[in-house]
């Protein structure tokens, strides 16, 4: 089996955004960025399901800017065998993305496509949906647990109540949720064999899908700041504090 | 202009978050209609045509829906979507899960997790974690749409008299089964709408010490939390969660302890009413959004928080 593997380039998650003073979005320009730290723990599974022998090759594939290729670069040296990148300098939203991955899984047939849950920069939680949704295949979204049986897969999944297991049809979209588990560091040694390692460049206007944004952004805001308060003394005041400042407890 | 909102519902009851969609569904103006899709779910069928602000209720019964299978429900969802200028669910896991399948069949973009309504096509809704309100306006067709459920309040369960009529749709499509649930049982009340909440971090500095938040959980009548750094060290299950990737909360009172405040903690609880911190590390950026910092060692401050709530008298409201 193939399993295709789809990363992001994101926002550092540690590092602070800062949103641009012409409200047209955030400041990306000299800003840390890496892996969305989801799809770090899609491609770590994806290498795992290699290592068990549940997969034979994994193929990372990224949809964006020239710099996407920094992000396939990383999820070679985790451990996938080659790569994709679809070059697209102009903004992709999730349904853009699912179009563009559904033609790579077309020419590439994989048995499963795994992705982050979302992606820490629009928080949207969509693609991996989508994309099940275009092929007509089943989707596990927010996966803990994966386990191969039979032609199928049991998925775990976070649920707010706790943990659904499905059995889901191959090939199929899952989804990552954080649980699943704790992604590598790429070893020196990996990080300069990844460098050999191929990426196909596609251009994304090539693909012969729309991609135009479906949503436009009005503005981006800072959201109302919120004030630190107090320091109590001890317990005794917090309590009295809540009780008779704040009214919450009584 | 008519508005579908997707109830979550477990055969037997209208789930909350459900109740916070159909708000914002009203705040669009139209027709508020309500499917329930389920497996012998007509209680949670009448429960809805009870809801206040509700004009009609479509009921699908289908084994194929009982347990909110995407790849079953988007079909039945697009089926119906025609007439209907915004398809709405609350963005709980169920919400999140479904409603992109469904946009995605309908080929327009989906709005995630609005807070906001500007008009009938303009909305808010947070990025990077809340650290950035995004104002976006969709002109697609129909309108795909999942609801924050802290940002809306929740409608009045009963005053409306709707009418509740039976639906079908494609039934079962043979992709996925499903196994099983493995629920988490509590008294105490749910993390989403629960009017405190009282979370711990990786100062618990394991599993073994949650009982020390409990008690105080108790005595409040809260709901317990944890950040994801508790969660990722394996103290307490995923659904304790709240975060950006986790839950978002917004009750009267938000008690963090041993939670530093990574800023994928504070998108889950920022917008709570009162936020009190307990840290012994008086740093820690949760005291710069705290009403309330008490700098202490948790374990000498819980058991004493404890143990003056039942000093002062104060028990569950």
């Amino acid at each position: 089996m193939k399993v295709l593997v789809a990363v992001k380039r994101t926002i550092d998650p540690n590092v602070k955004v800062r949103v641009k003073s012409d409200q047209t979005g955030v400041e990306t320009a000299n800003v840390k960025m890496a892996m969305n730290p989801f799809c770090e723990i899609a491609v770590e599974e994806a290498v795992r399901m290699k290592e068990a022998g549940n997969a034979e090759e994994v193929v990372a594939v990224s949809a964006g800017a020239d710099k996407a290729q920094e992000t396939l670069r990383t999820a070679l040296a985790m451990g996938a065998d080659r790569a994709v990148h679809i070059v697209s300098e102009a903004e992709l939203q999730p349904l853009a993305v699912a179009r563009l991955l559904k033609v790579v899984v077309e020419e590439e047939q994989p048995g499963l496509v795994i992705l982050g849950k979302q992606a820490i920069d629009d928080d949207s939680n969509q693609t991996g949906q989508m994309l099940a949704a275009l092929l007509g295949w089943p989707q596990a979204t927010f996966a803990s647990e994966i386990v191969f049986k039979d032609g199928t897969a049991d998925v775990t999944r976070e649920i707010d109540g706790g943990l659904e297991t499905l059995n889901v049809n191959l090939p199929a979209v899952v989804t990552t949720d954080l649980r699943l588990n704790e992604p590598r560091y790429a070893s020196l040694p990996n990080i300069m064999k990844a460098k050999k390692k191929p990426i196909d460049r596609r251009e994304a206007d090539a693909l012969g899908v729309d991609i135009g944004p479906r949503l436009a952004i009005h503005k981006v805001e800072e959201p109302p700041r919120r004030e630190a308060g107090i320091k109590v003394a001890d317990v005794a005041e917090l309590v009295a504090r809540l009780r008779d400042d704040a009214k919450v407890i009584g | 202009m008519s508005v579908l909102v997707i109830a979550e519902h477990d055969n037997a009851e209208l789930k909350r978050p459900s109740l916070n969609a159909v708000t914002a569904a009203q705040a669009l103006g139209g027709e508020v209609h309500v499917l329930v899709a389920g497996e012998g779910a007509g209680a949670v069928a009448e429960a809805a045509s009870r809801v206040a602000g509700v004009a009609r209720v479509l009921h699908a019964d289908d084994a194929a829906y009982a347990h909110g299978i995407a790849e079953n429900l988007a079909p039945l969802v697009t089926g119906l979507a025609e007439g209907y200028s915004h398809l709405l669910a609350s963005a709980t896991t169920f919400g999140k899960n479904v409603m992109p399948r469904v946009a995605a069949l309908l080929d327009v973009a989906q709005v995630s997790d609005i807070i906001g309504i500007a008009s009938e096509s303009v909305f808010v809704r947070p990025t990077y974690a809340g650290n950035a309100l995004a104002t976006v306006e969709s002109n697609d067709a129909t309108k795909v749409i999942t609801v924050r459920t802290t940002a809306f309040d929740a409608a009045a369960e009963e005053g409306g008299a709707a009418s509740v009529e039976a639906v079908a749709g494609a039934g079962d499509q043979g992709l996925v089964r499903f196994v099983r649930h493995e629920l988490s049982k509590s008294d105490r009340p749910e993390l989403t709408s629960a009017g405190i909440v009282i979370s711990g971090g990786r100062g618990m500095q394991s599993g073994e010490n949650f009982p020390l938040i409990e008690a105080v959980a108790d005595r409040l009548g809260a709901a317990v939390g944890a950040s994801r750094a508790a969660v990722d060290a394996g103290y307490v299950p995923n659904d304790f969660q709240v975060g950006q990737t986790g839950k978002v909360v917004a009750p009267d009172l938000y008690i963090a302890v041993g939670i530093s405040g990574a800023i994928q903690h504070l998108a889950g609880m920022k917008d709570s009413r009162v936020i009190c911190a307990i840290n012994k590390d008086e740093e820690a950026p949760i005291f710069q959004i705290a009403d309330f910092g008490l700098v202490d060692d948790l374990f000498k401050a819980l058991p004493a928080l404890a143990e003056e709530l039942d000093r002062q008298g104060i028990s569950r409201t």
